[in-house]
């Protein structure tokens, strides 16, 4: 069961601070636009587009998994501020169930991360990729999805840690190497076996791989997806389930 | 009268330290009840314990009936908590803060509202409501913190030290505010102080150091333990004064800054009596009860200081930090 209120006002706080803190809406769309419009537009000279579409079209799920990725798990890691500045306790001590916190935390998380991804999306008509109103309602969908799970997976990370300062080790030591074994900017079934292997492992492996199905019409050749939609999807929605037990799970162990 | 709050035989060890060292008391519903001692005590651990923000070592506890480490949620329900350190959002207004404690705490939405402002109004902050509460001096946020934690209307309120960095009239009104709470609201409150003068007005304290309780009882019991009334009498001839102070019950004063200093049981009994035998010689006479701080310092062996502000210099170099980076 889970208390709609507690989620509610849960969401309600990081929305409001969200839309206080302007600059934190301007520095995570701003990474996914270099990537996409720097790297992208690079590498696209190097990577010919005989293999099915050019590279910058290519990328683009994987960018809207980046942002994904930042801005979930940035919000998720604010757990670690609020353990900091004591509010995690004002949450904790408080009667509700620890799977509604957990939740209510997951669901700011895809909040924020949803509205910034949306927004990328709409980049889609220039850099030359068609969409059908469709696509775009399903896409936004599995970009709510997998903004879940990564935000639950963030949440997990948080429990981890006591202060700010592993913030960086969060950032440089499992957002990037999660983005770059996600096959945001290359085929996953290009990598080496051992690398294959982490990638499967990696919970936005499958997410990617989701957008890619709903962007691209494309079924075959080098640069299709991986995997059915169907498959990512029961993925992405096990991983969710398992990531809320187990941050429940952390939230109730106490020292 | 029965026990809102249960301990026995608890016990909390952080690796080799032992913060709470099998401590048992009961607090009876509808009382005021205070835990003093000096910093590092382990009163700060006890509270965190019986909130079930924190799990015992060893022994058990309970809160309206409920067990701490087997039925949190029902504990959670039963009480509201002022922390030490501040746990106050300081990127939201001061009504949002509250109204998201009335939430979480599941106050009917219709009465959110309400309640918010009823409380902001109580620590005199409704004309700040929509101010962020970074705005705040710390007296204000710590005021906003009390209001808090009335605001769902707890059966038992936890104060850890609630007054820390208070002036003196607003303690003194958030002071009049907590001694209305049992009778008014049939709140129990549970309250940790350094301050001999708050102490004193609860109807039960225990003193805890190094983890132990080493005394209980109502303030007035435990001055009575520790000792007797103190006289001082000062006449125009202290000599023989003291002499016959000597002869007539045994005791002997001592001489200090020119005046006679003994201890007696009852000092108002015994006055009448002095002032017969030393007709016409005395100049001055007064006596004193024992404070709670000669209670504590017998105790303890040391003085029970206020703590300086709460540790705001490492507070403020956090924030330094994260504004870097
Ligand atoms: N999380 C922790 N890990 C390790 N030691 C701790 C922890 N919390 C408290 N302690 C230790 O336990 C002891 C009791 O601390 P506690 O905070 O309960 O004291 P207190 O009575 O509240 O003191 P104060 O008046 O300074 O608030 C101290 O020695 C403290 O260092
Ligand atoms: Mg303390």
């Amino acid at each position: 069961m889970i208390e709609f209120y507690a989620v509610y006002v849960i969401v309600l706080r990081e929305l409001k601070k969200f839309v206080r803190e302007r600059s934190r809406l301007i520095s995570t769309l701003a990474r996914p636009l270099v990537w996409l419009f720097m790297v992208g537009a690079g590498l696209s000279r190097l990577v010919s587009p005989k293999a099915g579409m050019p590279y910058t079209q290519f990328i683009f799920p994987g960018i809207l998994g980046m942002t994904i990725l930042f801005s979930s798990i940035f919000s998720s890691i604010s757990i670690i501020w609020d353990k900091e500045f004591g509010f995690l306790k004002e949450i904790l001590a408080a009667p509700v169930r620890r799977s509604s916190i957990v939740i209510g935390k997951s669901l700011s998380g895809t909040a924020v991360s949803t509205i910034q991804t949306v927004i990328i999306l709409m980049l889609f008509p220039v850099i030359g990729i068609k969409l059908t109103l469709a696509q775009i309602l399903c896409t936004i969908g599995v970009s709510f999805l997998v903004a879940f799970s990564i935000s639950s997976f963030g949440i997990v990370l948080a429990t981890f840690y006591e202060s700010y300062e592993s913030f960086s080790v969060i950032m440089n030591f499992i957002v990037m190497p999660m983005f770059f074994l996600s096959g945001a900017m290359y085929p996953v079934r290009l990598l080496n076996a051992p690398l294959r292997i982490a990638s499967s492992l990696n919970p936005l492996t499958y997410g990617v791989d989701a957008l890619k199905n709903t962007v691209f019409t494309l079924r075959e050749g080098p640069l299709s997806p991986d995997f059915s939609l169907g498959f990512d999807l029961l993925v992405i929605v096990l991983t969710s389930v398992l990531f809320v037990a187990v941050a429940s799970r952390f939230f109730e162990r106490k020292g | 009268m029965s026990a809102v709050i249960k301990v026995e035989h608890l016990t909390k060890k952080f690796g080799g330290l032992t913060a709470v060292d099998d401590i048992s008391f009961d607090v009876e519903e509808g009382s005021i009840f205070g835990f003093l001692g000096p910093n590092g005590a382990g009163k700060t651990t006890t509270i965190n314990i019986l909130c079930t923000l924190l799990n015992p070592t060893s022994g058990r506890a309970f809160v309206g009936g409920y067990d701490c480490v087997r039925e949190p949620h029902m504990v959670r329900k039963a009480i509201g908590i002022v922390f030490q350190d501040s746990t106050l959002d300081k990127d939201l207004t001061a009504y949002e803060n509250l109204a998201f404690h009335a939430y979480i705490y599941g106050v009917g939405r219709a009465q959110v509202r309400e309640r918010t402002e009823d409380a902001l109004r109580f620590v005199g902050l409704l004309d700040r409501k929509d101010d962020l509460v970074k705005r705040f001096s710390g007296g204000m946020k710590r005021r906003l913190e009390v209001a808090r934690g009335l605001i769902h209307r707890p059966r038992v309120l936890f104060l850890d030290e609630p007054t820390l960095g208070l002036d003196p009239q607003s303690r003194t009104n958030l002071w009049e505010a907590i001694l209305e709470l049992p009778e008014r609201h049939g709140v129990t409150v549970f309250m940790t102080t350094h301050y001999m003068e708050e102490a004193e007005v609860c109807g039960r304290l225990a003193i805890i150091d190094h983890g132990k309780i080493i005394a209980s009882g109502s303030p007035g019991e435990l001055k009575k333990a520790i000792g007797e009334d103190l006289i001082f009498i000062k006449t125009t001839d202290n000599a023989s004064a003291r002499a016959r102070i000597e002869e007539l019950s045994g005791l002997k004063p001592e001489e200090k800054d020119g005046e006679l200093l003994f201890t007696v049981q009852r000092a108002e009994s015994v006055i009448p009596g002095l002032l017969k035998t030393l007709a016409g010689t005395v100049l001055s006479i007064r006596f004193e009860r024992p404070t709670l701080n000669d209670v504590f310092l017998k105790l303890t062996g040391k003085e029970i200081r206020p703590e300086a502000q709460e540790d705001s210099s490492i507070k403020e170099e956090v924030r330094a930090y994260r504004r870097r980076h």
